[in-house]
C-alpha cells in the first residue's frame, strides 16, 4: 500500500504549527458580542432574588439572561448517540445551583471589560443549602442534589434521585462467593483514582451567528458536532434543521469536548439578540466549570487457584459524577466492560457499580472512559496476586490473558478479536530489561530503582451503537471529495481517512479533498470518541471507495463500449483488460458530470460494527525513589501496543506518547481538589500540575501489530487505550522500590514518605 | 495611549489601553498565531520575541513594547517553516495550538545555546507546555533540527 502504514505528515500540520488562523477564535467575527458567565459562589444554593437591571443599563451591555429567560426543558450536555444514557438533569440556567461555578447569569456585551462591569452589577441573593461534598457519603445524604420533578431519563439507568444515585450497573455470571471458596489464593484491596482535568491547550470556545436564512450557525471547538446540534435543539426548543454546527481545527479535547460547554450560552445570546456572539472559557472556568475524569472508589477481589489461574473477579465501584450526570452511566459500566475481558479463565465474575451526585463540578468523558480507573484497580490487584503466589507479574498475565477469537464470561458469547498482547508483554520485558531489573536495585545515595508493569485494553468504537457515514464523489475535474462527520481534534483523522481513501481508490492522496465536521454537509457521524474514528469511519471510507470504484469501472466500460468485466483500474484511468483503450478519470468525470452523462459518481457507505475489538497495551515503568524524601522520578516508560495494523506510524506513536504522559500525570502529579466548602482549589496551572517535559522521563513506544479482520486494513484503535497503564505500572514500581502500596492517586512524595514510616 | 514599535520588521503606531497586554494587542492587530492558554504565565503558548529574546506576551503590558522590536512567528516564515516541516514529519505538532509559541522558543534557543545537551534543551523549553504529545516527538524534532540526534 502506498499510504496506509506510512508516516504521512498531517494535512493540516504545517498550518497549525506555524500559527495560521484556523481555530474557532481566529475565525470569529471581530464584532461578535463577548459573553461572560456569572457563576455560583456556593456549592449548593437557591437563588432567592436576582436583579440585573443595573447591569443591563450599562452602555454596551446587550443582554443579561437569568433562569427566568431560558426554556423550561431539561437536557444533558453529554455528547452521546440518541437516546442518550445520561439523564436530562440540567437547564440552561437554573434557580438551583449545584456546584461552585454553576451558571447564574449570562452576560453579553460589546467587549470583555463591559461584560465584566455588568457582572459586578448583578445583585443576587442566595439561600445557601448544605452541600454533598464527600461522594462516599452521597447515598442517603440529607441533601438531595436533584430533587426536581422534571428530571428525566431516556431509559432505566438505575436512577434513584432521592438517594443521590445517578445510575447503577450490575453484571454477574456464575456464583462469585462459591468460586472464592474454591480458590487457593484470594487478594483484595480498595482503590481511589482521582478526578483528573483534561487541560487541553485550547480552552472551550464557541462562536455563533445567524446565517442568511436565519439559521443558527455554531462554530465550536467540539469533538461531537452532531450531538451538539441535537443538544442545542432540545435545550433551546428549536428544530435541529435550524442549526448548523461546524468544527474548525481544535486545540485538543481528550474527551472533554465530548461534553458541551459554552455552546449553549453563545447560542441563546445569538437567538435572543440576533447578533454574532463569542464565548471563550478562561483557564479557571475550564478547570472549575466544565468536566473532569470521574473520581472513583473501586473494591476489587480476585481469587486464583494455586497455579495462578484467576477464577473469580468481584468489582464494586462508586463513581462521583458531581452535580450533573454527564456520561455517568456509561463511564461506570465501561469500568467493567474494558477490564473484565482481559482475563477470561474466570468461572465467576461480578460487577456492581453506582454513580452518585455530589455538589462538585460534574465529571464527564475523559480518554479511557472508566477503563483508566478500572485498570488501575484491577491491575494493581493482579500485581498483588502475583506477589502472593510468588509468581513473576508478567508470567501471571501470560497465563491468564485472553487469546485470539476467545470469548469471556460477561461477554455474552461475543468473540474477542485479534490480539498480540502476549507479544506486547514479551517485547516490553525485553525493552525495559525486566529480567535484570525486577523487582529492585539499590543504586546508592539512599536511592533505589525498581520496575513495575500493567496491561490494559479498550474498545474500538461502540458495538451496535456507533456508526460512521462517508460519501466520496468524483468531481468534475477528476479529483475526489471525501465527506465525513469524523472530527479531527489534532489526532490526525482527516489525514488517516484520506490515506485509507487513497489506497482504497488507488489514487494519490493529493487528489482527495477531505471535508469534515460540518453538520450541513457531512454525513452523520457521532464524532471522535470511544476510540471509533479509524475503526468505524475508516471502514466506512473503504466501503464508500469500493462502491465508487465499481461505478467508475461501470461508467468507464460504458464509454469504452465494452462490458464491465473487461475493464480495470490503471493509474488514473479505466483501461480495457486487453490494454487497447482507456479513459482517464478526468475525462470520465467530465463526461458523467457534464453534458450527456448526467450522473455524478458517488460512493456512499454507513458502517457500524457488531463487535468492538480491543486494542491492548503492555506498560512497563522504571522509577527511582529517594528513600529519604519519598520523591519519585520516572526514569523510563515502555509501552508496547497492539492497535492492529498501524495506519500512520508517526501519528500513532505521538498518540501513544501523549496518552502515556497523561497517564503519568494521573499517577504522580495531577488531582482536582476542593476546599472544605466545595470550592475548587486547583483552578490554574499554578495549583494543578500537568507534567512538563522534565517530569515524564523517557517514554518509549513499540508496536506489535495484529490483524483485526473487522477493521480497515486490519486496524483497531489507539486513542484511549494508551492512557491506562501508567497509574498501575508506576504504583507497582513504587511498591517494588520501597514497599509502599499507595492506592490513592496521585502518588505524591509525601504519601510515599508517610508510607515508608509505617 | 499611543506606542510605536517594530513588529516583524514593520514600524507601527498603535493605540493601546494602559492595562492591555501585548498578546491581546497583537491578536487584535491580526497576529493570530499568538495563542493564550493559562492566564498565569505558565504555558508558554503566547511566546514571542522582544528584541530577539523570547518572552511571554500575555504578561507584558503593551506599553512596555514601546520602542521595542517585536517578532511573532509570522515574522520568521523561513525559519518557522523549516522547523515546522521537521516537527510535523514527527507528527509532533498534534493539535498545533501550542506549536507557534513552542517554535518561537526553539528558534530562540537555537540562537542562544551552542551545541546544547539533551538536558539543556529540556531545561530551556520547560515553560512550553503541551498536553497532546508527551514531549518525546518534540525532542526528536529538535535534535534533528539542531543536528545533534
Amino acid at each position: 500500500m502506498k499510504n496506509v502504514g506510512h508516516s504521512i505528515r498531517k494535512i493540516d500540520g504545517m498550518a497549525v504549527a506555524t500559527g495560521k488562523p484556523v481555530y474557532t477564535e481566529d475565525l470569529a467575527m471581530p464584532n461578535a458580542l463577548v459573553i461572560k458567565i456569572l457563576r455560583s459562589p456556593h456549592a449548593y444554593a437557591k437563588i432567592t432574588s436576582i436583579d440585573v437591571s443595573r447591569a443591563e443599563s450599562i452602555e454596551g451591555v446587550e443582554c443579561v439572561l437569568t433562569y427566568r429567560d431560558v426554556p423550561n426543558q431539561r437536557f444533558t450536555l453529554a455528547g452521546q448517540s440518541y437516546p442518550e444514557p445520561s439523564p436530562y438533569d440540567r437547564l440552561i440556567l437554573d434557580q438551583v445551583l449545584r456546584y461552585v461555578g454553576d451558571e447564574v447569569a449570562i452576560i453579553a456585551a460589546v467587549d470583555e471589560k463591559t461584560a465584566h462591569r455588568a457582572m459586578k452589577n448583578i445583585k443576587v441573593e442566595y439561600e445557601v443549602l448544605d452541600p454533598v461534598l464527600d461522594f462516599e457519603e452521597a447515598i442517603g445524604h440529607p441533601s438531595v442534589v436533584h430533587p426536581e420533578e422534571d428530571l428525566s431519563v431516556n431509559f432505566d439507568i438505575g436512577l434513584q434521585k432521592e438517594m443521590n444515585i445517578t445510575s447503577a450497573s450490575h453484571e454477574e455470571v456464575g456464583d462469585v462467593e462459591e468460586e472464592f471458596k474454591r480458590c487457593a489464593v484470594i487478594v483484595e484491596d480498595v482503590y481511589y483514582p482521582q478526578a483528573q482535568a483534561h487541560t487541553m491547550m485550547e480552552t472551550y470556545r464557541s462562536f455563533t451567528y445567524l446565517d442568511h436564512a436565519g439559521r443558527l450557525v455554531v462554530l465550536s471547538s467540539t469533538q461531537v458536532p452532531f450531538h451538539i446540534r441535537r443538544q442545542l435543539a432540545r435545550a433551546l426548543k428549536i428544530p435541529a434543521s435550524k442549526i448548523r454546527v461546524i468544527k474548525p481545527r481544535i486545540g485538543g479535547g481528550f474527551g472533554g469536548k465530548q461534553t458541551g460547554a459554552g455552546d449553549i450560552f453563545a447560542a441563546i445570546v445569538t437567538i435572543k439578540t440576533g447578533k454574532p456572539a463569542l464565548i471563550i472559557y478562561d483557564r479557571k472556568e475550564t478547570f472549575s466549570a466544565t468536566t473532569s475524569r470521574h473520581a472513583m472508589r473501586l473494591k476489587v477481589k480476585l481469587g486464583a487457584d494455586s497455579d495462578g489461574i484467576i477464577r473469580a473477579i468481584d468489582m464494586e465501584v462508586l463513581s462521583d459524577t458531581g452535580a450533573y450526570g454527564e456520561h455517568a452511566p456509561t463511564v461506570l459500566s465501561c469500568v467493567g466492560h474494558y477490564t473484565l475481558p482481559l482475563y477470561n479463565k474466570t468461572r465467576a465474575v461480578r460487577f456492581d457499580g453506582k454513580a452518585v451526585y455530589t455538589n462538585k463540578m460534574p465529571a464527564g468523558a475523559f480518554r479511557g472512559y472508566g477503563a483508566t480507573q478500572g485498570t488501575f484497580a484491577l491491575e494493581s490487584t493482579v500485581n498483588k496476586l502475583a506477589e502472593q503466589l510468588n509468581m513473576d507479574p508478567t508470567e501471571i498475565r501470560l497465563k491468564n490473558i485472553s487469546k485470539v477469537g476467545e470469548t469471556f464470561l460477561t461477554g455474552q458469547g461475543v468473540a474477542l478479536g485479534s490480539t498480540s498482547l502476549d507479544r506486547c508483554i514479551a517485547k516490553g520485558k525485553e525493552l525495559i530489561s525486566w529480567e535484570e531489573k525486577f523487582p529492585r536495585q539499590e543504586i546508592g545515595d539512599n536511592k533505589v530503582r525498581a520496575v513495575g508493569m500493567a496491561i490494559t485494553m479498550q474498545g474500538s468504537g461502540i458495538a451496535n451503537i456507533g456508526t460512521a457515514s462517508v460519501e466520496i464523489r468524483l468531481n468534475d475535474d477528476g479529483n475526489f471529495t471525501l465527506l465525513t462527520g469524523a472530527t479531527d481534534m489534532g489526532t490526525g483523522c482527516d489525514t488517516i481517512l484520506t490515506q485509507i481513501a487513497a489506497d482504497a481508490l488507488e489514487v494519490p492522496m493529493e487528489m482527495i479533498i477531505i471535508n469534515a465536521g460540518d453538520t450541513d454537509t457531512s454525513p452523520y457521524d457521532p464524532g471522535s470518541y470511544a476510540s471509533s474514528t479509524t475503526y468505524l469511519a475508516g471502514s466506512a471510507v473503504i466501503k464508500a471507495a469500493e462502491e465508487l470504484r465499481g461505478k467508475i469501472l461501470e461508467q468507464g466500460a460504458l464509454f469504452l463500449g465494452v462490458s464491465v468485466e473487461d475493464v480495470e483500474f490503471d493509474g488514473l484511468a479505466v483501461r480495457t483488460l486487453r490494454g487497447d483503450k482507456d479513459i482517464s478519470f478526468a475525462k470520465l468525470a467530465e463526461l458523467t458530470v457534464l453534458g450527456n452523462g448526467k450522473l455524478q459518481l458517488v460512493g456512499y457507505a454507513t458502517h457500524g460494527s457488531e463487535v468492538s475489538p480491543p486494542p491492548y497495551v503492555a506498560g512497563f515503568a522504571e522509577v527511582e525513589v529517594d528513600q529519604e524524601t519519598g520523591k519519585v522520578d520516572l526514569i523510563d516508560y515502555v509501552a508496547v501496543i497492539d492497535c492492529g495494523t498501524v495506519i500512520n506510524p508517526a501519528l500513532a506513536r505521538i498518540q501513544a506518547e501523549g496518552g502515556i504522559a497523561q497517564g503519568i500525570g494521573m499517577a504522580l502529579y495531577e488531582q482536582v481538589r476542593y476546599d472544605e466548602i466545595g470550592r475548587m482549589a486547583t483552578n490554574s496551572f499554578m495549583q494543578y500540575k500537568i507534567p512538563t517535559r522534565k517530569d515524564v522521563g523517557k517514554i518509549r513506544i513499540a508496536f506489535e501489530e495484529s490483524f483485526e479482520p473487522t477493521g480497515p486494513f486490519g486496524a483497531k484503535s489507539i486513542g484511549e487505550v494508551v492512557a491506562n497503564t501508567p497509574p498501575p505500572a508506576i504504583a507497582h514500581a513504587i511498591y517494588n522500590a520501597v514497599g509502599v502500596r499507595e492506592n490513592h492517586l496521585p502518588i505524591t512524595p509525601e504519601k510515599v514518605f508517610l508510607g515508608m514510616l509505617k | 495611549m499611543q506606542i510605536e514599535l517594530t513588529v516583524n520588521d514593520k514600524v507601527v503606531l498603535w493605540e493601546v489601553g494602559n492595562d492591555e497586554f501585548l498578546a491581546d494587542t497583537l491578536r487584535s492587530h491580526g497576529y493570530l498565531s499568538v495563542k493564550k492558554a493559562c492566564e498565569t504565565s505558565c504555558c508558554g503558548l503566547c511566546t514571542i520575541w522582544i528584541d530577539g529574546k523570547s518572552m511571554l506576551s500575555c504578561s507584558i503590558l503593551s506599553l512596555r513594547a514601546h520602542g521595542k522590536k517585536v517578532t511573532t512567528i509570522e515574522g520568521l516564515p523561513k525559519e518557522a517553516e523549516e522547523f515546522a516541516q521537521i516537527l510535523s514529519a514527527e507528527g509532533a505538532e498534534q493539535c498545533g495550538f501550542c506549536s507557534p509559541g513552542f517554535i518561537m522558543s526553539v528558534l530562540a534557543m537555537k540562537n542562544e545555546l551552542v551545541n546544547p545537551t539533551e538536558e539543556e534543551i529540556i531545561h530551556y523549553l520547560t515553560g512550553n507546555l503541551c498536553r497532546c504529545t508527551g514531549y518525546m516527538g518534540q525532542l526528536r524534532a529538535i535534535k534533528t533540527y539542531l543536528g545533534v540526534a
